[in-house]
């Protein structure tokens, strides 16, 4: 499995990446040899097998009550934030 | 005796032979002293350390003390801890402070231990040699010019030099048992669910799972026991009550089938690895265990099916990365495009973003089916393989890795290379099984690991093993040439 230059890039912008020119031609090469590395998967006969997600049999993604169950943690969040004004995260214009 | 093992450090904390205020400024003392030679930290906490200690001398002078109160240890950062840096080795996080305590952080808090820093690790826990850090490679201190393993490197380096007796660390492939082999310490990795992994930064979520590192089983009893249980906050984490993993330790192993995994002793597992895994299994033979050969069809395909359903899983979870409400922003950014792509392309290394993009791929419309899918069916048969194996022995046994320590730098220029060190571990994340390295001998002086699966929920058994081979043994208590052979002062 071999991928195009092009392609990375498309993969690249889909995962919100900005690669520089020369990172190109790497992520082609190693992502190439990997899809050639899990092209294995093709000669195992799963005709009748049901995907497995969660390795413990009858395991369901357990819900709680929709309950307020802690105070409001915005300031101590917004310690970590790159740049907040009035409680509100901010972010390049988005509208002209 | 220098205290070689948690477990007599805390009964000479008991004993008030030390207290803790003076084994958390040995362990300081030794940290300080490594950092520069192993760099197996991020962050050194010295400051709330010794008030931590000063809070489990009282405890303990009150007769309010458990088992693990005072004992001085290391977080892996990956795990949150509230006040703290936290930067799952990353530059994207190199900036943020955890809000608020991961359950296995509040759990060990809770029970008296003392955090004496953070350990390095592989960034975003993508890599089997501790070098995709943005704070540089962990050193092994059995040889410094080879790496720890990864990606708990950092973990593993710092039990092996005696830092601490305890680091946590986490596994999604192998990332607790392959650095634990390759530091010559005791890992293990619990059953998918078992222990919480609430404020544990994601990387691939079906498969992440929080362990580990110690000198011996009887301290990974010890401290599983304090961290394992229901947590109502992680919604994988499994409702079943936790065995008290100490008391069944010295159990006898007569009668135990421990299945042989014929697919982990063939091409590609050096010479000098499959002797001391074959003499591991004449020790547990002479204590009364029964020996069968097993085999799982599907486990060679384990890597080709981790290397789509981790990635995967990756590029979802780090997602949340964006550069707006924590971590790394880039500088002007002219519009919200050029922020979420700039801001994870500087803060991302070079693996994470490979994994990041693999991951892209194989979800992409058109791809999904052939991979995605795919993938999640042969880890289906990989399951069945094991639950079968199951049905017919009570533990499988093989190598942890194929080598040993390998020099620094010399696989990072190959990811297909550097990926095919998790060949024997990875089955076990894949069915979600319990697993272990412990310490089985020495090649060309550097430690070798024998790797033990047990069956869904099946610790006890791993750790009743795993103790009884060390009473047998020793190869746990030895250390690297240097350093201390214990952690009293």
């Amino acid at each position: 499995m071999s991928l195009t230059p092009t392609q990375i890039e498309t993969i690249a912008g889909l995962a919100r990446l900005a690669l520089k020119p020369e990172e190109i031609p790497v992520y082609t090469e190693s992502l190439g040899r990997i899809l050639g590395l899990v092209g294995e998967l093709a000669q195992a006969d799963t005709g009748n097998i049901e995907p497995l997600a969660h390795p413990l049999a009858g395991q369901v993604q357990r819900l709680r009550p929709d309950e307020i169950t802690s105070g409001n943690g915005r300031d101590i969040y917004q310690r970590n934030a790159p740049q907040v004004e009035a409680g509100l995260y901010l972010v390049p214009r988005v509208i002209e | 005796m220098a205290a070689a093992t948690l477990a007599q450090l805390a009964a000479g904390l008991a004993s008030r032979k030390y207290s803790s205020v003076e084994l958390t400024r040995e362990a300081l003392a030794r940290v300080e002293k490594s950092q520069p030679i192993l760099n197996s930290l991020v962050s050194v906490t010295a400051e709330s350390a010794l008030a931590a200690a000063v809070v489990a001398d009282q405890q303990l002078a009150d007769g309010k003390g458990g088992p693990l109160t005072g004992v001085p240890m290391i977080h892996k950062d990956i795990f949150c801890t509230e006040g703290v840096l936290t930067t799952c080795g990353s530059k994207m996080l190199s900036n943020f402070v955890a809000p608020y305590d991961a359950t296995v952080v509040s759990r060990l808090k809770a029970a008296g231990m003392v955090m004496v820093g953070k350990a390095n690790m592989d960034e975003f826990a993508m890599g089997s040699s501790n070098e995709t850090s943005f704070y540089g490679p962990v050193k092994n201190p059995w040889d410094l010019t080879r790496v720890p393993g990864g990606s708990s490197g950092g973990s593993a380096a710092a039990v092996a030099a005696r830092l601490a007796p305890l680091a946590t660390a986490t596994d999604t492939g192998g990332s607790i048992r392959q650095p634990a082999a390759l530091c010559g310490v005791t890992g293990i990795k619990p059953t998918y669910g078992r222990v919480s992994r609430y404020g544990m930064i994601a990387f691939a979520s079906s498969l992440d799972q929080g362990g580990v590192i110690t000198v011996s089983a009887e301290d990974s009893a010890l401290t599983l026991r304090a961290i394992a249980g229901f947590d109502p906050r992680d919604s994988t984490s499994v409702d079943v009550p936790v065995p008290d993993y100490v008391a069944t330790l010295n159990a006898p192993l007569a009668g135990m089938k421990i299945g042989i995994l014929k697919e982990f002793f063939g091409e590609g597992l050096a010479a000098e690895i499959e002797k001391p895994v074959r003499e591991a299994l004449e020790v547990l033979t002479k204590l009364g265990a029964v020996v069968k050969e097993v085999s799982l069809p599907s486990l060679p395909l384990s890597v080709p099916t981790y290397y789509v359903v981790a990635p995967a899983e990756c590029s979802s979870n780090l997602a949340r990365f964006d550069g707006v409400r924590f971590g790394h922003r880039c500088e002007n950014p002219k519009d919200l495009a050029d922020l979420y792509q700039r801001s994870r392309a500087e803060g991302f290394g070079t693996e994470v973003k490979r994994r990041i993009m693999t991951g892209t791929y194989v979800l992409s419309a058109g791809y999904y089916d052939a991979y995605y899918i795919k993938a999640q069916k042969v880890r289906a048969l990989i399951n069945n393989d094991f639950l079968r194996a199951f049905g017919e022995v009570d533990l499988l046994l093989g190598p942890t890795t194929p080598t040993v320590a390998f020099p620094l730098g010399d696989k990072t220029s190959d990811p297909i290379t550097m990926y095919l060190n998790d060949i024997y571990t990875i089955g076990a994340n894949l069915a979600g099984l319990p697993a272990m390295s412990i310490p089985a001998g020495f090649a060309g002086g550097l430690p070798v690991g024998v790797q033990l699966i047990g069956p869904h929920f099946g610790e006890a058994k791993l750790l009743n093993a795993a103790h009884r081979f060390q009473q047998e043994t020793g190869w746990h208590l030895q250390s690297p040439p240097g350093y201390a052979t214990g952690f009293a002062p």
